[in-house]
């Protein structure tokens, strides 16, 4: 069993930040619902306050993790351009999804859309996990902040969620492979 | 966008309804670059910050900057005071929807 370093690396960018951002969302979005609404019966204490300080605190690095290790490791390699008279566009996944009418789309849709709107999840859920710092227990006081905090995370889920589809897509049909191959398990033939 | 405190409120508003409009800009100038990125060679050469990530490494890090800066500007403005909040989470839910939207290759090639 073995994985070459930009398969690892996608993998660690998709599945690991990117898979465990889009997780985490529900739970942050289920806790500032139901916890901090006005109407909440029970008041919240404070080290369920500071779990929740945490949690969106981690969410924002996860979430920044996730673009940049994306925009900075992954998508060069899978810009990179092929040199003239390339047949075998494996190593060359934009290339390689231009280069069919039948794939031309997860490029020219998915990659265009996923490369920028993947960056309003940081920028959200940061804002987010800002206020939240802030007020904590407060916002229940402050129900407008609640409902922008509670907006912005729905949308960062949501942003995330549309990079997170198209990038599952996107290596399905062209992975990033090459680098170093690692060997992970010898295995033993039959 | 001042508005009367709200009796209730221990904190001022002013520090949540900083970050909120100044995530909401962020936002949009990430789609407002790409956008123009994707119209013009010359501003689309100009965004090359990094040349393996292309143009994106120079919408986004300009985006991220000018988000960062009208943060900081923001919070100095209002962070002792009550801003009227439903007029700047219109507007930042607004900006939010706009590059939710110009993202959306469709949508922005009919620019």
């Amino acid at each position: 069993m073995e994985i070459t370093t930009r398969s690892l690396w996608t993998l660690i960018h998709g599945m690991g930040f990117g898979a465990l951002y889009l997780l985490a969302c529900s739970g942050a979005l289920v806790e500032l619902w139901r916890r901090y609404s006005p109407h909440a019966l029970q008041p919240v204490n404070p080290r369920d306050e500071s779990f929740l300080r945490i949690y969106l605190a981690v969410m924002a690095a996860l979430a920044w993790l996730t673009v940049l290790t994306g925009a900075y490791i992954v998508y060069p390699w899978y810009r990179a351009a092929a040199p003239p008279g390339t047949a075998n566009l494996a190593a060359f996944p934009q290339r390689l999804l231009m280069s069919s009418p039948s794939t031309i789309a997860w490029h020219s849709l998915g990659m265009e859309w996923k490369e920028h709107v993947a960056w309003l999840a940081p920028i959200s859920i940061t804002m987010a996990a800002a206020v939240f710092i802030k007020y904590g227990r407060n916002l229940k006081t402050h129900p407008q902040l609640r409902s922008a905090v509670l907006g912005f995370t729905l949308v960062s889920f949501l942003a995330a969620g549309i990079a997170g589809f198209f990038g599952a897509m996107i290596n399905k049909s062209a992975p990033v492979e090459g680098g170093q191959t690692i060997q992970l398990i010898h295995g033993e033939s039959r | 966008m001042s508005a009367p405190a709200s009796p209730s409120a221990k904190l001022p508003n002013g520090s949540g309804a900083a970050a909120i409009l100044a995530a909401g800009i962020g936002a949009f100038l990430v789609a407002v670059f790409a956008l123009a990125a994707d119209k013009s060679a010359a501003f689309k050469s100009l965004m090359i910050f990094w040349k393996p990530t292309g143009p994106l490494s120079g919408v986004t890090t300009c985006a991220i900057v000018v988000w960062l800066l009208a943060w900081a500007v923001f919070e100095a403005r209002w962070r002792k005071r009550n801003v009227a909040l439903a007029r700047i989470n219109t507007v930042a839910f607004v900006l939010l929807g706009l590059s939710l939207l110009l993202t959306f290759p469709p949508i922005a090639d009919l620019f």
